[in-house]
């Protein structure tokens, strides 16, 4: 039942590979079109990468796009573990609520929205206490924090829902502290979803155009910025090329990432039932 | 348990730990609402920042409240921002039914693959979603142009002698809105897919029920949670969604996120968009509550599946 897909079903997958692959990869095969017209072949040629590194506007981008992006996924692991942690272990408390609430919603809420909201709260703060004076790093560093955690929260919360609490129990009651059961238990358990968590966060932010259209200012454009002003006049071979990258980069990060993660999860396997082993001979 | 026995049971570090995240959603998550909301009130003015106040104080003394109405009126009586909003549910509405339709057997297949497999399917549906949503936007523009890849392709095998017309309207719209949203509901319906009992369908075999008959009463009712969470998970967010429309929607295609980035960019009419924000919210309270339940039931495991 298990190993056997029904031809149905293969068909399925091919057809559902298909849709999302095929866009991709005619983005990658035009980005070596040596013609201006990207869709018209003229030839191969990697000048678009040449062009595309020696264009300025783009590569400055790129700089602030991955410092936003470090800032904000360093942040939002921070909060979202502590959020993560709270819904998964605490659960019930006075305004739980409205704290799960508000983990949910940025991560579907329209981001016209939030982005609108966020702005229109910091021009408020500045109205009555003087900061932030401009809009930039700063704004948009909190409008992608407040976004990514959410997403972290949520990985970090479904790990600690799945993971055995005894073990947390068995340290209390060996008389560990709560921050020391939480520092050296709790967090090393829940570190390969921090670590998704992180990843995630660096994705979201280096792709978020719309929120960040709200926050930023002049002299802050971020690459997505960059990206839609281009794309909006048409194809751009330099765009392709550039995506071309983003491919890359991100296919080698996730591939390598997994490839870790499931090496880390068989060594422990392969611990804890050597652990057991020894135990059984022992008794 | 009541409240005060609760709020006891609550060490100070325990407090502590909640008020971070707690305060930094409330302050830049919840609060902006509410100035949203106040600033949906005010009528654009030439001033920085462009819209009246709606507070007038003097020597720390309220001396007036004046909320200005205009902005909801025009939206409820001007027949376009209607007619925008019914745009942008029904947009929403086909995107999620196809994305449904389309992602169902797929998040079914992965389900029931080799679980060796199931892990390589999985990432595969992922990766897509890691990869920038704005270029796999970007992408679908250089395939439906006029001389974009399916028209060349076409063309060649000679199917067509002229160029189809697949870019700029609400075909290549519900294409790219579908393609783009497509991860967020397989995820979740695999999640409860991949939990179902198997035993229950060999039961069902067992006692004579054909694969369609235990499917639609077995399969189909245990994976409700995850229809309806992924279903939101698509809804919601398409409602206001902006790139979309902007970069491959037809130029008459209304969408009320496109409305909103024009009144705030193009117009410099924040109350405006104020406005247009909160009825968008509104409407997506119901969305978003439905969501949170099955999120949450999914989550603590009291879901069925």
């Amino acid at each position: 039942m298990h190993n056997k897909l029904s031809p149905f079903l293969k068909g399925v997958l091919v057809v559902g590979f298909l849709f999302l692959y095929i866009p991709i990869v005619s983005l990658i095969v035009y980005s070596f079109n040596e013609s201006k017209l990207v869709t018209v072949w003229g030839g191969f040629s990697t000048k678009w990468y040449a062009s595309l590194f020696n264009n300025e506007q783009i590569m400055s981008a790129v700089k602030l796009s991955i410092e936003i992006a470090l800032a904000s996924a360093l942040a939002a692991v921070a909060l979202g573990t502590i959020a993560g942690f709270v819904l998964a272990r605490f659960k019930r408390f006075p305004g739980s609520t409205l704290f799960a609430g508000m983990m949910t919603a940025p991560m579907v809420m329209p981001e016209v929205i939030t982005g609108l909201s966020m702005l229109l709260l910091f021009i408020s703060m500045q109205q009555l206490v003087g900061v932030p004076t401009e809009r930039g790093f700063f704004t948009i560093w909190v409008g992608h924090t407040t976004l990514c955690m959410a997403y972290v929260a949520v990985v970090v919360r479904s790990r600690l829902l799945e993971i055995d609490q005894s073990l947390e129990d068995a340290a209390m009651d060996l008389g560990a502290r709560p921050l020391k059961i939480f520092f050296v238990i709790t967090l090393p358990l829940v570190s390969q979803a921090i670590a998704s968590g992180f990843l995630l966060s660096m994705t979201l932010s280096l792709d978020d155009l719309v929120t960040t259209a709200f926050l930023s200012g002049p002299g802050s454009t971020t690459l997505p910025q960059v990206i839609f002003s281009k794309v909006r006049l048409g194809l751009n071979p330099e765009i392709n090329a550039l995506a071309s990258i983003t491919v890359l980069v991100v296919g080698v990060v996730v591939l390598l990432a997994n490839y870790l993660m499931l090496n880390a999860q068989r060594n422990r396997d392969k611990a804890i039932a050597a652990a057991m082993r020894e135990s059984g001979a022992h008794s | 348990m009541n409240m005060s026995r609760l709020l006891r049971k609550l060490k100070p570090g325990k407090g502590a730990v909640i008020a971070v995240p707690y305060f930094w959603l409330l302050l830049f998550f919840l609060v902006p609402f509410f100035i949203v909301l106040k600033i949906s009130f005010a009528e654009q003015d030439l001033a920085i920042p462009p819209f009246t106040s709606l507070l007038q104080v003097e020597d720390g003394v309220l001396q007036s409240l004046t909320l200005y109405f205009g902005n909801f009126h025009f939206i409820f009586t001007d027949g376009l921002y209607a007619a925008t909003y019914l745009s942008s549910l029904k947009v929403a509405f086909f995107t999620t039914v196809m994305c449904l339709l389309l992602g169902y057997p797929i998040a079914y297949a992965i389900a029931r693959a080799d679980p060796a497999r199931r892990n390589v399917l999985l990432m595969l549906v992922m990766l897509p979603f890691w990869t920038s949503f704005l270029l796999r936007v970007y992408a679908w523009m250089g395939l439906l142009n006029e001389t974009g890849l399916i028209n060349n392709f076409l063309m060649s095998i000679g199917l067509i002698s002229e160029p189809l017309h697949l870019f700029h309207n609400d075909f290549s719209l519900y294409l790219v809105m579908v393609y783009a949203y497509l991860p967020f509901m397989i995820l979740p319906l695999f999640s409860h897919l991949v939990k179902m009992d198997m035993r229950l369908l060999e039961a069902a075999a067992d006692l004579g029920a054909g694969p369609i008959k235990a499917f639609l009463t077995i399969t189909l009712p245990l994976s409700k949670n995850g229809i309806i969470a992924g279903s939101m998970m698509v809804f919601i967010p398409a409602v206001g969604e902006f790139v979309i429309p902007e970069l491959v929607g037809g130029t008459d295609t209304l969408m009320i996120g496109k409305v909103l980035w024009n009144e705030f960019f193009d117009n410099n009419n924040w109350p405006m968009a104020s406005a247009v924000a909160i009825i968008m919210v509104l409407m997506l309270i119901v969305p978003i509550a439905l969501l949170h339940r099955y999120e949450t039931r999914e989550l603590e495991g009291k879901g069925n599946a």
